[in-house]
């Protein structure tokens, strides 16, 4: 993101960007830019975890059990030790935790974010392009998997995953088979958008003119069909993104994610449930809040994103 | 009209066959039924006699048609897991996932048309925006999160609602009901709304998104032209043309319910077919799985057939044309 | 002639953007006589259903009307709030829409639309509503009325939904309609119909309409006084048949030599080069100059205001002194 260009000297490249509609719509929108830098903040306190993070919540030999339940912000009573967020019943800072944790969620919703567009993208340029039964075909499977809800494809992959992985591989393979899992119920979206396009591009004078003078008309169309799916792609993969973060914890927290060993940001609420009714509320707290902040700083960016990409929507 | 309504029921029969092979490929290939039912220890005889008792060895295809024919009465083989029928642990398990999920769809439906429609006509208003701000934070508010939240206020701190469980439950015949007792009642409140919040704020938006596309059209302008009422464009003339792709959408996303379903069971420990199914992908309990992947299938099916049937009531453009005819 | 039945002055309508206050209606004045036909004829974008939009109250935000007034029968009416307003519309000014296939709402019976609208601007009740409604349609020209009056929209064709289109606008009886190009959505077969259906009825009621359209075969058969639109102004109003046959302004000049005729030679048709500015780009002086073949250093600085020449009124400095009739040309760069 740019912050602040003087518009004084002649128009630069980035003087003209921050005049542009997007640029205006995005600087007159306070939520917006919060939201923006709320979710910069947090996916970058993620990638840089091992560098923040004061302790290291996987290595087993820094964890002491008479550290377990600190308050947050208060010396242990027996340690003397403050952790900022607290710790939970095995003396683990809660804040690197989540560090940690919201690493892996971000990756797994990033990876099947690219997983999904990357399919969905092809199957919907093939289906635009080829048409016939291989469209319909793939079509009508989108229809059918946008129908079913996401998170019960994902748990069906999931279990038919650990029905094939022998159970030596399974905890390694976890994070593979979830981004497969969630990769392969929300790629549909993409694959109606572009087909649209690819639809509207194909019966154009400029495909039927490169075939005429020998080219190849696959090229020629990839190249005017992606600038023009490139907006409602990224609107859909923004809002994807969320999603997929919401979907990874919910496998977590349902006990089908991310082992204890190397704990998302479902998994240790999952753990932190069990403190519901015994008043260690920060074990549970702070994960979901660290969360919900993160789904709601992207949907919120998504949401601007998809009416600014879109005007006559206003 | 007639026709229209044949054409979606064959529509069904197809996703029904087309789920029912996805289910049967599970069932047949994912891990080795035999070793499961039987465990590791048994012997190559036993083993042999069960395969052949499956009828394992047959041609694929005569092994599909049995399984469907099988489905079709309700045979799902036995739970690898629980060594019980799978048809007698889901009719066990089905009135508390219908009734969570019914009432569930009931008041995401009302409410969420209600505030739709509230936002669309005020949609400069305060309290507009402010719905509108509110429901995308319940976009990302994950379903698990706003059960535990609410479980929190009500049954931890207030005390007023219980956490877990179905309460009290009534038999009546193989059904059994919490509607008709006051504890069942008062657990069904809070997966209820846990349930419902979801889906009310995705229809909020939109009743809200596809209302205000309508009163862009023309017909609602020439109404205005006319001199009609604002109230009467808003009620009369929007909101039914708005109910038709709602209805489509909304009806579609009821699928939505029975898949969160699955998570409000696990939070509030519901004894539901939800909750049975998340156990049978963790213990990879096939003949469940598919059981459930079939029952899902069928109330999906189900659904469309029944919002085809409110777009005809809804649409004349889809009945026949008494007017026209002699 | 009594007071005009509409009375348009210096009516000024702006679309205020980020960068911009776009002007759709440049200070336009007009009036319409009771019983007259007035066409309104331009380019797309030259404000003509902008013009119709603004007086029945209907701009859309950012749109607004930012000067002038609207003066129907007397009574002035574009500052109305909105209640008023909204009685004005459909009971005295009636409003025909350009897509007959658009303008019904799909799920219900026109039956269901006519009587609604009878009943918002009338007290009959029910069954008197229905009668009338089924009067109507019988007027417009709709076979078997009291059968089709159960029809829906869909169940019509574009001709025939067209007329209900205008029963709809004549329920109440308005003084005066605004017919937004009517029959541009129509097959060419049904066109002539529905304009002699618009003809006879104003003829017969008495109705004033402002006839928008850019057909001008429709106009020259149709309209009594035509106005001629260019970039938000009227470059040129006056009798039908002059306009036609003897155009003044160089714009007008354009536009009726663009039109083909059957008596007319081959090179009577010519073509007016350029195109209208966007409305972000209007040149200061005359917003015709850049294309005009007569354009002179005047035109470059100063707006031409309408001046009467006749019985018409042009905008174009041309004719401003006496004897300078199109004298000026060899000026022209």
């Amino acid at each position: 993101m740019t912050t602040a260009v003087p518009p004084a000297k002649p128009p630069g490249r980035l003087a003209r960007w921050w005049d542009s509609d997007i640029a205006f719509s995005f600087r007159s929108s306070p939520v917006t830019v919060m939201a923006t830098l709320l979710a910069l903040l947090l996916v970058l306190a993620a990638v840089a975890a091992p560098l923040i993070a004061p302790y290291d919540p996987f290595d087993p030999a820094s964890l002491d059990l008479s550290d377990g339940f600190s308050k947050p912000m208060e010396p242990n009573e027996i340690t003397g030790k403050v952790f900022w967020l607290g710790s939970d019943g095995q003396g683990r800072d809660i804040f690197s935790a989540i560090l940690y944790g919201s690493r892996i969620s971000l990756l797994v919703g990033a990876a099947s974010v690219l997983f999904s567009l990357v399919i969905g993208v092809g199957l919907g340029l093939v289906a635009g392009y080829v048409g016939g039964r291989t469209e319909a075909l793939i079509m009508r499977v989108a229809d059918i998997q946008l129908s079913f809800p996401a998170i019960l494809v994902a748990l069906l992959v999931f279990g038919v995953a650990r029905g094939l992985i022998p159970p030596a591989l399974q905890e390694r393979a976890t994070l593979f088979v979830l981004v497969a899992a969630i990769g392969l119920s929300n790629w549909a979206q993409y694959a109606r958008t572009v087909r649209g396009s690819t639809l509207v591009e194909k019966n154009k004078v400029y495909v039927d003119a490169a075939r005429l003078i020998g080219l190849k008309a696959w090229p020629v169309m990839l190249k005017h069909v992606l600038p023009n799916v490139a907006g409602p792609v990224l609107v859909i993969a923004t809002i994807n993104l969320a999603l997929a973060v919401i979907e990874e914890a919910t496998l977590s927290f349902l006990g089908v994610g991310m082992p204890p060993t190397q704990p998302s940001l479902g998994t240790l609420i999952r753990f932190g449930q069990q403190y519901l009714f015994s008043g260690e509320w920060w074990i549970l707290l702070f994960p979901s809040l660290v969360l919900v902040l993160l789904a709601l700083s992207i949907n919120l960016f998504g949401d601007w994103l998809r009416d600014a990409l879109n005007p006559k929507l206003r | 009209m007639l026709a229209y309504i044949l054409r979606s029921l064959m529509q069904g029969l197809v996703v029904m066959l087309a789920v029912a092979f996805i289910a049967f490929t599970m069932f047949r290939f994912v891990g080795d039924p035999v070793v499961n039912m039987l465990g590791q220890e048994a012997t190559l005889q036993d083993r042999a006699e069960l395969t052949e008792r499956l009828g394992l060895n047959d041609p694929v295809p005569l092994q599909f048609a049995r399984f469907v024919a099988d489905a079709a009465q309700g045979d799902f083989g036995v739970s690898w897991r629980q060594g019980r029928k799978v048809s007698s642990l889901i009719v066990e398990r089905l009135p508390a996932t219908v009734e969570l999920a019914v009432l569930s769809a009931i008041f995401a439906f009302v409410v969420g048309i209600a505030l739709g429609v509230y936002a669309a006509i005020r949609r400069d208003g305060w309290i507009a925006n402010l719905v509108m701000s509110l429901s995308l934070i319940g976009v990302s508010l994950p379903t698990f999160l706003i059960g535990i939240g609410l479980i929190y206020i009500f049954a931890v701190e207030l005390r007023w609602l219980p956490s877990f469980g179905r309460g009290d439950t009534v038999r009546i015949g193989w059904w059994t009901t919490g509607l008709l007792t006051v504890s069942g009642l008062k657990s069904l409140v809070l997966p209820v709304l846990t349930l419902g919040f979801l889906q009310l704020t995705l229809i909020m938006r939109l009743v809200r998104s596809e209302m205000l596309e309508v009163m862009r059209a023309d017909f609602i302008r020439f109404a205005r032209a006319r001199g009609i009422p604002e109230r009467k464009i808003e009620f009369r003339h929007a909101l039914r043309n708005t109910m038709i792709p709602v209805i489509t959408i909304a009806g579609l996303q009821l699928g939505g319910v029975i898949a969160f379903a699955i998570v409000t069971e696990t939070v509030f420990q519901w004894p539901g077919l939800g909750a049975l199914f998340v156990n049978a992908v963790q213990f990879v309990d096939v003949p469940v799985m598919s059981a459930y992947l079939m029952f899902v299938a069928f109330v999906f099916v189900l659904t469309s057939l029944m919002v085809d049937l409110i777009y005809v009531a809804l649409d004349p453009r889809l009945r026949g044309s008494p007017a026209m005819a002699k | 002639m009594s007071q005009p039945v509409l009375s348009v002055r210096d009516l000024t309508v702006e679309f205020v953007t980020r960068r911009a206050t776009l002007r759709a209606l440049d200070k336009i004045s007009f009036d319409i006589a009771r019983g007259e036909v007035l066409g309104v004829v331009g380019e797309s974008g030259a404000g003509k259903s902008v013009t119709g939009s603004a007086i029945i109250g209907l701009i859309d935000p950012p749109g607004r009307i930012a000067g002038g007034e609207v003066v129907l029968s007397g009574e002035r009416v574009d500052n109305l709030p909105p209640d008023a307003m909204r009685k004005v519309r459909g009971k005295r000014i009636g409003m025909i829409f350009q897509d007959p296939l658009t303008s019904l709402n799909p799920l219900y019976r026109v039956g269901e639309q006519l009587i609604e609208t009878i009943q918002t601007h009338t007290d009959l009740n029910a069954s008197d509503a229905r009668k009338r409604a089924i009067a109507l349609l019988d007027e417009v020209g709709i076979p078997a009325p009291e059968r089709r009056i159960d029809g829906y929209p869909h169940e019509f064709s574009g001709g025939m939904r067209q007329r209900v289109v205008i029963a709809l606008a004549l329920c109440a009886e308005p003084e005066f309609i605004i017919a937004d190009e009517p029959t541009t959505a129509l097959d060419v077969s049904v066109q002539a119909q529905i304009i002699a259906l618009i003809k006879r009825l104003c003829k017969e009621r008495g109705t004033s309409v402002m006839l928008v359209t850019h057909d001008m075969g429709v106009i020259a058969e149709t309209a009594d006084r035509v106005a001629v639109m260019y970039a938000g102004r009227i470059a040129e109003i006056g009798p039908v048949r002059e306009v036609v046959k003897q155009p003044l302004h160089p714009y007008a000049k354009g536009l009726m030599g663009a039109i083909p005729s059957l008596e007319g030679d081959a090179e009577r048709l010519v073509q007016i080069p350029g195109s209208m500015p966007r409305l972000s780009a209007i040149p200061p002086g005359c917003a015709f100059n850049p294309r005009c073949a007569q354009v002179f250093a005047r035109c470059h600085v100063e707006r031409p205001e309408l001046i009467p020449v006749g019985d018409r009124k042009v905008a174009c400095h041309l004719y401003d002194e006496p004897g300078a009739m199109g004298g000026k040309a060899e000026i022209a760069a």
